[in-house]
C-alpha cells in the first residue's frame, strides 16, 4: 500500500501548544514539507522567535537556536556565517519582527543575508493574550487598543513586504495566506522558492503569511478565517513584492 | 622570550584573539575601543574569517550568539553604553550556556558620558543583566596582558561555556607598550552540543533559554552554578605586589593598579609598609587571599575609578574585619599617584589612633 499522506520528517511527532484554529499549525507543515522535499533537514539551522512561536524548537526536527525578541536575524546571520553551507531559517511574529525587531529585519535584508525568514503576520499579539501589534488593523480592538487602533494617536500598521521592497539587499519578498486550500498550496509554493533561494545563494528571501489568531481576535475558527479574508487581505495584498532575479531575467 | 612588537591595547586584543583562533567579529563603532574593530576589519578578511560591522551592538551580541551556537569562536568588543545594549544577549548568552568573548574598553559614565578612561562598569561587568548567571571577568593591567587574557579569556568561555569578558579602559586601549605575541598551544574544545545540522545523524541540538516549568528551569540554573563553583575553586588570578610585611593593602585592578604601584614604591620609600593585591579575574574575586590578608593588614585602600563599585567587593571578601578606604576619582579622571598617596598616609593613622 503506498503512503499518499504523512507527518513529514522535519516536523516532530509532537503536540503542539497552539490554540484550536490557529493557523501556525499549517505553517509548520508548509515549512517542514519544504524540508523534507529540499533534502536539507540534516544541514537546516531553525531560529526560534519570541511570542507564540517561541515553542517551535520544539516542533522542528532540526538543530534549533532561540533568539531573544526581535534578534532571530542576528543570530541567524551568525550561523549563516558561521558555515555557509547551513541552511538557516527564522520563524517570526509580527511583534517580533516588524516592532521589537525592525531594526535586524530591515538589516540583515539590506546586505542580502542568504537565509530565509517565515513571517507570521496574524495582526496581533497572541503569546502575551491579545495586545496591538504593529500589524494591527485601523480600529481593530485589541487589549491595549481598547477603543480600536486609533492611526491619530498610534499610527498606522507596518507593510511588511511594501517596506522591504525598496531595499537593494532583499531578494525575494512574497506574501501569501493560508486561509483556504489554494491559498495554502500557494504559501507552500512561496516558502519552497525562499528555500531554494538560499540553497541556490541567491539572498535574503521573505515569505509573509497572513495567519489567524481565532482566541485573541475572539473568533471561531471559521469566522477568523473569514475575518482575514475580510480585512485582513484588503490592506495586506497577496502577492509578490519582490523577485530580483525574475526582474533581472526579463 | 620571543621578540616584542609595538602595539596599541586595543590592536593587541584583537592581534591576540586571532591567535586564539578567533575568525568571527562583528562589532560596532564606540570611541575608545574602535582601533580593535578597525583591526579586524583589515584583518579577518584576509585569512577566511568573517568580519561584520553590526547595525547596533544589539544585533552585533546577537550575531555572536549565532555563531556561538553554530560551534565556533567568537567575540565582540564595545565600551560601556554598547555593552549596555550588549547586556540583553549576555543574559542569553548565559542561559544558552554559549561561550562567548566580550571586550569593553570602559569610558566615564552614566549615559553617554563621556570618552576618558573608566571603571565604572565594574558592577555591570560582575553583576550582569537579568536572572541569574555569572561572567568570567579579566582586569589587564598592560598591553602584555590584554594578549594573555584574551588567549586566557577564550579557553575558559570553550571550557565552561560562559561569557568571559576583558574589562579594559581608555587608557589600556589607546596605550602602546612593547608586546611579546608569543601566546603558546591553543587548545581546541568538542563542542557536540552545537547547532551544526544534524546531518540526519544525530538528534537534534537545541540552545536554548526558555523553560516554562519553574523546577525545571531551577534545575538548569543548579547545574549552571555547580560549574561556576568549579570556575571559582579553580580559575582564581591576582597578584600580590610587597605584601609580605604589608601593613595597608591596597586592592586595585587595571590602570589604576599601575598607578598605585608607583604610590607604593614612593611609600616603601618613606618606610610605610604598603602592598598591594590587584585582581586579576574579577569574577571569580580573590576572596580568600583577601580574607587571609585581613588578618594581617590594619587596613585596605580600594583605588578605582568608580564611585565606590570595587570596594563592596573588597568589604564582602575581607567581613569587614579591617577599615576599607576609597580612593577614587570618576568621570574619565584617573587618580593620580599623589592622590593614593594621600589615602596611604590617611590609612597609616590608623594604627596610631588605636
Amino acid at each position: 500500500m503506498n503512503t499518499v499522506f504523512d507527518r513529514p520528517h522535519a516536523l516532530c511527532d509532537v503536540v503542539l501548544h497552539y490554540c484550536p484554529g490557529c493557523t501556525h499549525g499549517i505553517i509548520h507543515r508548509l515549512v517542514a514539507e519544504c524540508l523534507d522535499e529540499l533534502g536539507i533537514e540534516g544541514k537546516a539551522i531553525g531560529i526560534a522567535s519570541v511570542g507564540c512561536s517561541v515553542l517551535t524548537y520544539n516542533y522542528f526536527n532540526c538543530d534549533m537556536i532561540q533568539a531573544a525578541h526581535g534578534r532571530a536575524p542576528a543570530v541567524a546571520t551568525g550561523a549563516k556565517r558561521a558555515d555557509p553551507s547551513n541552511i538557516v531559517f527564522t520563524y517570526q511574529g509580527d511583534g517580533d519582527l516588524a516592532a521589537i525587531g525592525t531594526a535586524e529585519t530591515v538589516h540583515a535584508a539590506a546586505r542580502g543575508e542568504n537565509i530565509t525568514v517565515i513571517f507570521v503576520n496574524n495582526a496581533i499579539y497572541g503569546m502575551t493574550g491579545g495586545q496591538m501589534a504593529p500589524t494591527s488593523l485601523p480600529g481593530q480592538i485589541t487589549q491595549t487598543s481598547p477603543y480600536g487602533r486609533d492611526t491619530k494617536t498610534v499610527g498606522y500598521p507596518v507593510k511588511v513586504c511594501e517596506m522591504l521592497s525598496q531595499v537593494d539587499g532583499a531578494t525575494y519578498l512574497e506574501r501569501v495566506a493560508v486561509n483556504d486550500v489554494k491559498n495554502v498550496k500557494n504559501a507552500k509554493r512561496a516558502i519552497k522558492k525562499a528555500f531554494q533561494n538560499q540553497i541556490d545563494g541567491k539572498g535574503f528571501s521573505l515569505v509573509e503569511v497572513l495567519s489567524t489568531c481565532p482566541t485573541n481576535w475572539g473568533l471561531t475558527p471559521d469566522k477568523a478565517l473569514k475575518w482575514l479574508e475580510d480585512n485582513m487581505m484588503p490592506y495586506y495584498p497577496l502577492g509578490v513584492y519582490k523577485d530580483k532575479y525574475a526582474e533581472e531575467a526579463k | 622570550m620571543s621578540e616584542k612588537v609595538l602595539m596599541k591595547g586595543n590592536e593587541a586584543i584583537a592581534e591576540a584573539a586571532l591567535m586564539a583562533g578567533c575568525r568571527h567579529y562583528f562589532g560596532y563603532p564606540i570611541t575608545p575601543q574602535t582601533e580593535l574593530t578597525a583591526y579586524m576589519a583589515k584583518r579577518l578578511p584576509k585569512m577566511d574569517g568573517v568580519f561584520l560591522q553590526a547595525e547596533s551592538e544589539i544585533a552585533a551580541i546577537n550575531m555572536v550568539i549565532g555563531v556561538s551556537a553554530a560551534g565556533k569562536r567568537v567575540m565582540t568588543s564595545s565600551s560601556s553604553p554598547g555593552i549596555s545594549l550588549k547586556s540583553e544577549g549576555l543574559s542569553y548568552l548565559a542561559g544558552c550556556d554559549l561561550p562567548a568573548f566580550v571586550v569593553n574598553v570602559q569610558r566615564g559614565g552614566p549615559g553617554l558620558g563621556g570618552i576618558q578612561p573608566s571603571q565604572s562598569d565594574y558592577f555591570q561587568a560582575t553583576r550582569g543583566a537579568h536572572g541569574d548567571y555569572r561572567t568570567i571577568v579579566l582586569a589587564p593591567d598592560s598591553v602584555q596582558e590584554m594578549v594573555s587574557l584574551t588567549v586566557k579569556g577564550f579557553d575558559l568561555a570553550d571550557k565552561y561555556r560562559m561569557t568571559s569578558m576583558l574589562l579594559a579602559d581608555g587608557t589600556l586601549g589607546q596605550m602602546m607598550e612593547p608586546v611579546s605575541l608569543d601566546v603558546g598551544e591553543i587548545t581546541k574544545y568538542d563542542k557536540p552540543w552545537a547547532a551544526t545540522g544534524t546531518k540526519m545523524e544525530r538528534p537534534k541540538n537545541i540552545i536554548n533559554s526558555l523553560s516554562l516549568i519553574p523546577e525545571e528551569l531551577e534545575s538548569w540554573n543548579l547545574t549552571r552554578y555547580e560549574r561556576y563553583k568549579i570556575v571559582e575553586e579553580n580559575e582564581v588570578m591576582y597578584e600580590e605586589y610587597m605584601m609580605d610585611d604589608a601593613e595597608i593593602c591596597i586592592v586595585s585592578f587595571g590602570i589604576t593598579a599601575r598607578v598605585s604601584k608607583n604610590a607604593i614604591n614612593e611609600a616603601r620609600a618613606k618606610g610605610i609598609k604598603v602592598g598591594m593585591i590587584r585582581p586579576i579575574t574579577l569574577w571569580p574575586f580573590p576572596k580568600k587571599v583577601l580574607c587571609e590578608a585581613a588578618d594581617k593588614v590594619k587596613a585596605f585602600i580600594s583605588v578605582e575609578m568608580s564611585m565606590g563599585q570595587l570596594i563592596e567587593d573588597v568589604e564582602l571578601a575581607t567581613r569587614c574585619k579591617k577599615p576599607v578606604l576609597l580612593c577614587n576619582r570618576c568621570g574619565g579622571v584617573i587618580p593620580s599617584p599623589q592622590n593614593v598617596m594621600d589615602s596611604i598616609l590617611e590609612a597609616d593613622k590608623i594604627g596610631g589612633e588605636q
